[in-house]
C-alpha cells in the first residue's frame, strides 16, 4: 500500500477550477517533485493535502486512512508536515522554541502539568530540548538555538522551517519552494540536506520548486501541472523531453 | 547545553519580576511599620495590586496571544459583582477569611464563565472582531448590572430590571443589589498582603503557562496563525485558554478591588478602565510582564499624586506617558537601556527579546 494516494482531487473557487483530476501516489522513502508555471495550482494542491483548503471533489488517503477535508490539526497528527513558499516562522520566538512548537502533538503534557511544573512537565521538556537540539544539529544550527527566529539569515530560516516540520515526526514532508531566494551555493547545500533528511528520517518528500536544476537533481518522480491539470509525469529526463512540458515552460512554437 | 542556558535566561527574568513584587511588598511594609504611611498611599495599595493583576492578565491576551481586548474591565466587573454578592449574602454568616476566599473563587469563576461566553463565538474568527465584541460586551454588562435590582425577604429572592418598587418586597426585606447604586454596606476587607499574594499567584500562573507547551502554542498563534494551524495547533482551544485565564484573573482583581470599598457600582468598570489597563500593558511593553507591573503602579499612583496640581494634572500625566513610551519603545532609548543593563550582568547573552 502506498503512503499517500490521491485520486481525482479537485477544487474550485467560485467558478474557477483551480485544480482538477489531480492524482498522485507517494511511496515512503522517495523524493517527488511538483512543478509547473506560476498559477498552475501547485500550492493549492499542497493546501488541500494539508487541510488548509477543503477539496471540492476527490479523495486523499494517508496510510490507508481517508483524510479528505479533515482539519489541518488532524492531518498534522496523521503525519503530513509542510513548509511555506513565503517563510512562516514564529519570528519572536527562539529558534529552539520554534522547533518545540513543531512537537506540539508528539510530546504532550497537560496544561496543568505545565502550570504546576510536575515531573511529567520536566521530563517531557527535557526530552523536547534534547530532540530539538538534535534536529537543529542535522541542519548545523545547534549553536543558533537561543537566537530569535527573525535573527537568522534567510537560508537558515528556510532550514528552520524544515526543522520545525520534521519535529512533528511526519511520514510525508511537503516543501513549498525550499530553494526560493537562495544562491547557487545555498541551493546545492539544500539539495544535500533534503536528500539527507529523506535518508536519515526515512520519509517521503514532495516538493514544489522552480529551480529546475534542483528538481531534476534530486526528485525521482516529477509531476507537471499546468492550469490545474497534470500534463506530464515521470523522471527528470522524461519530463525535460516532453513536448507539452517544454511548451508550457517556454511557450508554444507559435509564440 | 543550550537548553540549560535558556532555562537560566527565562528563570533570571522571572526572578527579577518576582523579586520586584516582593521588594515592593517589603518596602510598603517597612514604611508602614516605621509609621510613615499616609492615608492617601494606604488607600491606594489595594487598587494598585488590583491594577497590577489586571495588567498581567491582559498581557496574556494582548502581549502573548496578540489579540486586542477592549473590555477587560467587564471581567473585573463580573468577578467583583459575583464575589461581592456572595460575600454580602451567604458569606456574611461565615468567618471573614473564609467568606473572602470563597468570594475570590466565585468571582474568578463568574468572570471565567463570562469570558467563555464572550470568547467562544469571537475567537473562532480572526481579525478585529475580538476588540469590537469585548468593547460591546463590557458596555452591555455595565448597563445591565446598573439596571438590576435584587432584594430578599421572607418569601425569597426578588429580581427586577425596572426599579426597586417593582420588586414587591415585604417591608422588612433587604436590598442586595440596588441598580445604579450597586451593592452597598460591604464589610471592607483590605489587606495589602492578600493583594501581593494575588499578584504572585497571577505571576506564577502566567510565567509557568508561557514557559510550557500551551504557552508556546499561544505565542505561535500570535506570531503566525497559519503556520500554527499547519503545525497542528488547535487555534480555538489555545485562544480560549489565554482569553479565559485572563478573564479569571481579572475576576480575582475585581473581587480584591471591590472588597476595598464599602459600596460597589457597575459604572466604575467602564470603557476608560479597560483602556487604562491596555495603556499599562502597551507602555510596559507587550509581552513584558515586569514592564506591565511597573506601568500599572506608576499609572495608578500618578493621577492620585497629581490631584494637588488640578490644572496641570492631565498635562503631567500625558508627559509621563510619552516619556515612558520613549523609554520602552524608541530604538535609541532601548539600546541605551540595554547597554546600561549590560554593566550589571556581565556574561548575560545578548538577545533582542524581552519578556518572561
Amino acid at each position: 500500500m502506498a503512503l499517500l494516494e490521491v485520486t481525482n482531487l479537485g477544487i474550485s473557487f467560485g467558478g474557477l477550477q483551480a485544480v482538477a483530476a489531480f492524482d498522485l501516489t507517494v511511496e515512503t522513502g522517495r523524493l517527488y517533485g511538483l512543478i509547473g508555471p506560476n498559477g498552475a495550482g501547485k500550492t493549492t494542491a499542497f493546501n488541500m493535502l494539508t487541510g488548509m483548503y477543503r477539496p471540492s471533489e476527490g479523495n486523499i488517503r494517508l496510510d490507508g486512512v481517508d483524510i479528505t477535508g479533515k482539519s489541518p490539526e488532524y492531518i498534522s497528527k496523521a503525519g503530513i508536515a509542510r513548509t511555506f513558499q513565503n517563510i512562516r516562522l514564529f519570528d519572536e520566538m527562539m529558534v529552539l522554541d520554534n522547533v518545540k512548537v513543531g512537537m506540539h502533538n508528539r510530546m504532550e503534557y497537560s496544561m496543568w502539568a505545565g502550570l504546576l511544573r510536575t515531573r511529567s512537565y520536566r521530563e517531557t521538556e527535557h526530552d523536547m530540548n534534547r530532540k530539538a537540539l538534535k534536529l537543529l544539529k542535522v541542519f548545523g544550527m545547534e549553536d543558533k538555538a537561543e537566537l530569535s527566529a527573525s535573527a537568522l539569515p534567510y537560508g537558515q530560516q528556510r532550514k528552520l522551517e524544515i526543522c520545525r516540520a520534521l519535529a512533528s515526526d511526519p511520514k510525508l514532508l511537503l516543501l513549498d519552494e525550499p530553494a526560493a531566494g537562495m544562491n547557487p551555493n545555498e541551493t546545492q547545500e539544500l539539495m544535500e540536506t533534503v536528500r539527507k533528511v529523506r535518508d536519515d528520517f526515512g520519509i517521503a518528500i514532495l516538493l514544489i520548486e522552480h529551480d529546475m536544476k534542483f528538481v531534476m537533481g534530486i526528485c525521482e518522480e516529477i509531476t507537471v501541472l499546468e492550469y490545474g491539470r497534470i500534463i506530464a509525469r515521470g523522471s527528470g529526463e522524461t519530463i525535460s523531453n516532453d513536448p507539452r512540458v517544454i511548451a508550457a515552460y517556454l511557450g508554444g512554437d507559435d509564440d | 547545553m543550550a537548553g540549560r542556558k535558556k532555562m537560566k535566561k527565562s528563570t533570571r527574568s522571572n526572578l527579577m519580576t518576582f523579586g520586584f513584587v516582593i521588594a515592593f511588598w517589603a518596602l510598603i511594609e517597612i514604611v508602614r511599620m516605621t509609621g510613615h504611611m499616609t492615608a492617601k498611599i494606604g488607600g491606594l495599595l489595594i487598587p494598585v495590586c488590583a491594577y497590577v493583576v489586571m495588567a498581567i492578565s491582559l498581557n496574556l491576551v494582548v502581549g502573548f496571544l496578540g489579540e486586542l481586548s477592549l473590555g477587560h474591565a467587564a471581567f473585573m466587573s463580573a468577578g467583583a459583582f459575583a464575589g461581592i454578592y456572595f460575600y454580602t449574602t451567604a458569606g456574611a454568616a461565615l468567618p471573614q477569611w473564609l467568606a473572602v476566599l470563597i468570594a475570590f473563587l466565585i468571582g474568578g469563576a463568574a468572570a471565567g464563565i463570562f469570558g467563555v461566553l464572550v470568547g467562544i463565538p469571537v475567537l473562532r474568527l480572526s481579525g478585529d472582531y475580538l476588540a469590537i465584541v469585548t468593547l460591546a460586551s463590557g458596555e452591555i454588562l455595565k448597563n445591565v448590572l446598573g439596571a438590576m435590582y435584587i432584594g430578599s425577604d421572607s418569601r425569597g429572592l426578588h429580581f427586577s430590571l425596572k426599579d426597586q418598587f417593582s420588586l414587591g418586597m415585604e417591608p422588612d426585606g433587604k436590598m442586595l443589589l440596588k441598580g445604579a447604586m450597586g451593592i452597598m454596606g460591604i464589610k471592607k476587607f483590605s489587606v495589602f498582603t492578600v493583594g501581593i499574594v494575588l499578584i504572585l499567584i497571577t505571576l506564577i500562573f502566567v510565567t509557568n503557562l508561557m514557559n510550557s507547551r500551551a504557552g508556546r502554542a499561544i505565542t505561535a498563534i500570535r506570531d503566525d496563525e497559519i503556520a500554527a494551524r499547519a503545525t497542528g495547533i488547535n487555534l480555538t482551544k489555545y485562544k480560549l485558554m489565554a482569553f479565559v485565564s485572563a478573564a479569571v484573573f481579572a475576576g480575582f482583581a475585581g473581587v480584591l478591588y471591590a472588597l476595598n470599598y464599602s459600596s460597589l457600582v457597575a459604572d466604575k468598570f467602564d470603557y476608560n478602565l479597560s483602556i487604562n489597563v491596555l495603556v499599562m500593558v502597551v507602555l510596559g511593553g507587550m509581552g513584558n510582564v515586569l514592564g506591565g507591573i511597573i506601568a500599572a503602579i506608576i499609572l495608578t499612583v500618578l493621577p492620585e499624586m497629581l490631584r494637588g496640581f488640578s490644572q496641570y494634572r492631565m498635562f503631567i500625566y500625558s508627559i509621563v506617558l510619552i516619556v515612558m513610551m520613549l523609554f520602552n519603545q524608541a530604538p535609541a532609548f532601548v539600546s541605551w537601556r540595554k547597554r546600561f543593563m549590560m554593566r550589571f550582568r556581565k556574561k548575560a547573552p545578548v538577545s533582542g527579546k524581552e519578556g518572561i
